[in-house]
């Protein structure tokens, strides 16, 4: 691009390159935030008092195999140094190796990664086919006993200590009514049975066809998924509930009401219909926060996922795997977020 | 107001569909053992570099060593594996070892006398954590060439000094011992690593199992070699999977999922016994639990302060309430069932008396800092000792963190007080002798911070001669009675209280058998077990 | 309000004095709509038993000496794990044989502690930074808005225990870490309320007097930020103790023999299976104080924002 094509543009912006410069800043904001994010990880990590070389050699290491694991960890180069170093190897798509199990960090993520989205999107799931109806139902009814009903169940949600929500669900329907499947993703006996395609246990057994493994995964999964599933209802539902209430209030409701129109219609075909986008963007947000926030879902119920590992790699001074995690799933909530917000601005007239 | 209840019947048909397929109570296949094991600590499956309770109980399986313990006869001590006999020099100090003819790796190539020397080579030059238990004898990246020789079918190493002969074969009993296959090992090497970061994660074995994989923090899964020398194993597949909470354990030995369950805790295993179908195994370890006090801290370092506080732990109260059945009292550093060990249990809960021993010393109340991995009973045993000490003045605070946060700060000696566990490394007395008994040098320059002592800042005077004279001393029965002697001095004198040693329960399926977690000198063996 | 009411006589007309369309003064206006405010969420029943939860919270943790019946952390090894309703152990005692409805008790202190301090210190960090940013604009505000959205962008339960392990694990600790991950969505609200006011004629007035930048920030801005933040606030304290329960849970929160809830749950569920009541009772105190906030929190948002309210 050339000086005079340049100062053409800025004379009259072309709308193009108005959405480039948008999407340039958009981008822009990504790194910067994740640059951020991985600094602050980063730091972190370095003022763990945590021994990462005791971490790797174990206790008994003697002070000869120490001292040549802090050179090859290149400990002793300055922190700024191994901080360019890191962000080097990251923009090249090496997260660097775990320190605990010496596998590539990348290869983990793969691992790791399917098992929380799983649990994320089936909570989602779970969340939205119950909770959009219950607000609905909520703000058709509003102030009758359905909404005080439907209310004590979103606020029960917000109030639950999800690990502890977790335990006495765990005992009461794998331990006492042995209606649903254990901890874990699968049974000891299916495990290695379905071929890694996806990652997804749910969707590798369909392609391959193992309905057993299917049921099996879908028994472990469904608890779980309920809890997370009950906390993300209880969100949505307050949301549609309060999207509602504003729709319901407008004019061209009433004059819908007067037409004579059936109120199913007008509450799902009008007044539903415009809550859709907002809705979306409230869903969005839902799933990007399960999606981080499952930590402590996935360590009662040993779901090897995303959060435990950051987790258990936290604990141990792992600081590769830390980091790679946290920019995973970093990266997932930044384009979740900007996902909703250009969708808002995109289906929404009042935005634009 | 139909549209709701058909919403509410919907959702609510949608729910039971998704929550009806129950599961049918199954067992295992009867070729197949499924374990419940905390495997977290596994960092790498090398032989030269893997020193965890869970790495040894894979190599154990997958690794054939030189000599080796037979699972259903512990007590006869170490046997022939891979050698089939072995000779000692006039002098003592060279072993040759005749391999046993016929027996091949997993990968089809014969177990020579020349893997067992790069074996043995490759760990002391890869020089990893566990190296010392070999260095310990002389052998160095240098002198290998000439110390460890493979001659024809015959292996010799050559020691420093003269060693009890008992104490080099012991030692080649550990981890460090597996003999790998070179060809394969070396056909995977990177950057002249010698095949670590390939062993890390692959095996490379003779022994009565191959890795199929090793998921970390999630599964290990072996599959059987059918053409193992002592004849192919029963079980043809061993899925060995984390699990972390003792209650999961309980609840999947219960239902059938899972045929062993090796981290159940007292509660759960009362809750078992008695059970249809169900069996619990107590066996006696080498693990002791101890608290160890730092010589750094004014009060602690007077001989009769740490002495009183050993008077303080409520040693039967805990055994027989949390700890019912996975600890019993002992107080020395060697475990029972090894060469020297002793019963000796001079202390019990005594107020009065440690009361009477602070107030010679002069001292009357202080406050000090427990470092205590995040381990349920460790926890308890520490919120028990607060109870205690409370009452002659001295206030524990108790800080909880993960293994390698408070290792970090014990091996820089920065902890007033530790409370952990200690596990032999090698099925010899010198194993915690040279570690509870033993430091040279006690400066902070030194960073000796494997030894025990060191990281309290201890310095056993007297007993450091000791230690070097028991190694080397060739009469079993004059070799017993020195650390017997030393024991006896160390639980008087030392900053260290042993309190208890660890007994494994494992519920099993009764329809297990010949599982045997290898006592308190080995690991588990996978290879007699039968259903 | 010079003169506390002392009869009914009285009360009856503070109450009309408080209810008057024609206020005399702004400070009369403020108490009457607050008067208002009062009456409406106390016709909201769900918001009453919010209310009512909180301060028998205070109560206990105020009276806690008193009204427990055993020293919360006395052990007895020879009479551990009771089951509830044993004699003298009204909810059982624990694995070290300590009673538990003692540890309950004393464990609501450490809930409001923290629950206080978090209150206190993550509002007026993001009121800072907001304000900051919203009124300085130019760099500043992109500088200060990228670390809010950075903070934003991190795992919450993640960063919290980074910095806990970081830190080392306690109460003061987990503090800090909660505030530190509570922080951003007050910058955010801070900053934009401070941008509708930044240019309003009543801010330029007090430019127009020769105030420094700073003196308007925390002397007119911070002001005016303040009630939108405070039902933020309480809004998020049922978050903040379910968080500060979970670090607890996780071994990073208070240390033993500290009878904090979250570990409490957390020594418990080694017995779930025979002793369940160990982990269950300590979870639903965790449930039950975390449900107050909620129920007290959203009748507040209906006084106070009408579009979302309930009942009219």
């Amino acid at each position: 691009m050339t000086d005079s094509t340049n100062k053409e543009i800025g004379r009259q912006p072309s709308p193009y390159f108005g959405y480039l410069t948008k999407a340039l800043g958009t981008l822009g904001s990504i790194a910067t935030t994740m640059l951020g994010l991985l600094f602050i990880t980063f730091v972190i990590g370095r003022v763990m008092p945590i021994d990462p070389i005791i971490a790797v050699l174990g206790e008994r290491a003697s002070k000869e195999a120490y001292d040549a694991m802090y050179i090859e960890m290149g400990l002793d180069k300055p922190v700024i140094i191994q901080f360019l170093n890191y962000i080097w190897d990251v923009v090249r798509g090496d997260f660097g190796m775990s320190l605990l199990n010496a596998r590539p960090v990348v290869d983990d993520i793969i691992r790791v990664f399917p098992a929380t989205l799983e649990l994320a999107t089936i909570g989602t799931m779970i969340g939205v086919v119950l909770g959009v109806p219950l607000g609905v139902v909520a703000a058709v009814n509003r102030g009758t006993w359905i909404d005080q009903i439907a209310r004590v169940i979103a606020l029960v949600g917000y109030s639950m200590p999800i690990f502890w929500l977790g335990l006495v669900g765990l005992l009461v329907f794998y331990g006492i009514l042995g209606w649903v499947g254990g901890p874990g993703r699968i049974g000891i006996f299916y495990v290695d049975l379905v071929p890694t395609v996806t990652g997804l246990i749910l969707v590798d057994s369909i392609i391959d066809g193992q309905w057993d493994v299917f049921w099996d995964a879908v028994s472990h999964i469904i608890l779980p998924a309920s809890l997370l599933g009950y906390y993300s209802l209880a969100y949505i539902s307050r949301m549609t509930r309060s999207f509602m209430l504003e729709q319901m209030g407008a004019e061209y409701i009433i004059t819908a009401r007067v037409k004579g129109m059936s109120e199913w219609a007008v509450i799902w075909r009008h007044a539903f219909a415009n809550i859709k986008v907002p809705l979306i963007t409230v869903i969005a947000l839902s799933y990007a926060n399960l999606l981080e926030g499952s930590v402590l879902t996935e360590i009662i119920f040993a779901w090897p996922g995303i959060g435990s590992y950051i987790t258990t790699a936290l604990l141990s001074a792992d600081m590769n795997a830390v980091l790679g995690g946290t920019v995973v799933v970093g990266l997932l909530f930044v384009c979740l977020n900007i996902f909703s917000d250009l969708l808002y601005k995109f289906f929404d007239p009042r935005a634009k | 107001m139909t549209y709701v209840s058909k919403i509410l019947t919907s959702t609510a048909l949608g729910l039971t569909l998704a929550m009806s397929p129950v599961l049918a109570i199954a067992e295992t296949p009867d070729n197949m053992l499924v374990i419940a094991n905390r495997i977290d600590d596994i960092t790498t499956l090398d032989p030269a570099e893997s020193f965890e309770f869970a790495g040894s109980d894979v190599s154990r399986n997958v690794y054939g060593r030189l000599v080796n313990f037979d699972p259903l006869n512990l007590d006869a001590g170490y046997k022939p594996d891979l050698a089939a006999s072995w000779t000692v020099s006039d002098d003592g100090k060279t072993i040759t070892f005749t391999m046993r003819d016929g027996v091949k790796f997993h990968s089809g190539n014969p177990v020579s006398a020349e893997d067992a020397e790069f074996s043995l080579r490759r760990a002391v030059i890869l020089n990893k954590t566990p190296s010392f238990i070999l260095t310990q004898f002389g052998f160095t990246a240098d002198n290998v060439a000439t110390t460890i020789v493979a001659n024809g079918n015959t292996l010799s190493i050559t020691t420093d000094k003269r060693y009890a002969t008992s104490f080099v074969l012991n030692c080649l009993t550990a981890v460090i011992g597996g003999i790998v296959d070179k060809k394969t090992v070396m056909a995977n090497e990177v950057d002249g690593d010698m095949g670590n970061s390939w062993l890390k994660t692959n095996s490379a074995g003779s022994g009565a199992y191959k890795v199929v994989s090793w998921k970390p923090n999630d599964s290990v899964t072996l599959q059987s070699n059918p053409d193992f020398y002592q004849g192919a194993p029963a079980m043809k597949r061993v899925i060995v999977r984390h699990v972390q909470e003792s209650a999961t354990q309980r609840l999947l030995l219960e239902k059938g999922d899972i045929d062993v369950a090796r981290n159940l805790n007292p509660e759960d295993v009362a809750g078992i016994s008695g059970k249809d179908g169900i069996a619990v195994d107590s066996e006696l370890r080498g693990r002791l639990m101890y608290m160890a006090f730092n010589q750094k801290h004014p009060e602690l370092s007077k001989p009769k302060v740490r002495l009183a506080l050993k008077y303080l732990p409520d040693y039967k109260g805990m055994q027989d309430s949390f700890l019912k059945g996975q600890y019993t009292i002992h107080q020395a550093f060697l475990p029972r069932t090894y060469l020297g060990a002793i019963d000796d249990k001079p202390f019990s809960l005594d107020v009065a008396k440690a009361k009477a021993l602070m107030a010679e010393a002069g001292v009357s109340g202080f406050e000090i800092e427990v470092g205590v991995r995040e381990a349920q009973e460790r926890i308890e045993i520490a919120q028990s000792l607060q109870n205690s000490f409370a009452q002659v003045g001295v206030k524990l605070n108790i800080t909880v963190g993960t293994a390698k946060q408070i290792l970090t700060r014990y091996r820089a000696r920065e902890l007033d007080m530790y409370l952990g566990a200690w596990g032999p490394d090698y099925p010899d007395p010198q194993t915690n002798a040279g570690t509870f008994a033993f430091n040279p040098d006690n400066s902070d320059e030194k960073k000796a911070t494997g030894l025990l002592a060191y990281r309290n800042a201890w310095d056993p005077g007297a007993m450091n001669q000791a230690v070097e004279a028991a190694v080397i001393e060739g009469d079993r029965d004059k070799r017993a009675k020195m650390y017997q002697d030393m024991q006896r001095q160390h639980q008087m004198e030392s900053p260290f209280g042993v309190m208890f040693q660890k007994i494994e329960q494992t519920g099993r399926r009764a329809n297990v058998k010949n599982l045997n977690l290898g006592g308190a000198i080995t690991s588990v063996s996978y290879w007699p077990v039968t259903k | 309000m010079n003169s506390a009411p002392e009869t009914k006589g009285s009360a009856r007309q503070l109450e009309a004095w408080l209810l008057s369309n024609t206020p005399t003064s702004r400070r009369h206006a403020r108490l009457g709509s607050l008067y208002k405010g009062w009456l409406k969420l106390k016709s909201n029943k769900l918001a009453m038993l919010g209310l009512f939860i909180l301060i028998a919270l205070v109560v206990i943790a105020i009276l806690a000496p008193i009204i427990s019946p055993a020293d919360p952390f006395e052990q007895n090894l020879g009479n551990r794990l009771k089951p509830l309703g044993t004699e003298g152990h009204f909810l059982g005692t624990d694995s070290l044989g300590r009673d538990l409805l003692s540890r309950l008790i004393y464990g609501s202190q450490i809930t409001l502690y923290i629950v206080a301090l978090v209150a206190l210190i993550a509002p007026v960090a993001g009121l800072f930074v907001g304000t900051m940013a919203g009124y300085l604009g130019g760099w500043a505000d992109v500088v200060l808005m990228r670390v809010t959205d950075i903070f934003l962008a991190f795992p919450r339960l993640v960063l919290a225990l980074a910095f806990v392990a970081a830190l080392g694990a306690g109460i003061e600790n987990a503090v800090i870490a909660i505030s530190l991950t509570a922080w951003p969505p007050y910058a955010r609200i801070a900053r934009a309320e401070t941008l509708t006011i930044r240019n309003s004629d009543y801010i330029s007035a007090v430019k127009l007097q020769g105030a420094g930048g700073l003196r308007i920030i925390v002397k007119h801005i911070w002001p005016l930020c303040i009630s939108s933040l405070i039902v933020r606030v309480t809004l998020d304290m049922a978050g903040i103790i379910l968080a500060a329960a979970g670090l607890g849970f996780l071994g990073l929160g208070a240390q033993p023999p500290s009878p904090e809830w979250g570990a409490m749950v957390s020594e418990g569920r080694k017995f779930i299976l025979d002793h369940w009541w160990v982990a269950t009772v300590p979870g639903l105190a965790i449930f039950t104080v975390s449900l107050g906030f909620n129920l007290l929190g959203d009748g507040l948002r209906d006084v106070l924002d009408p579009k979302d309210s309930g009942d009219e």
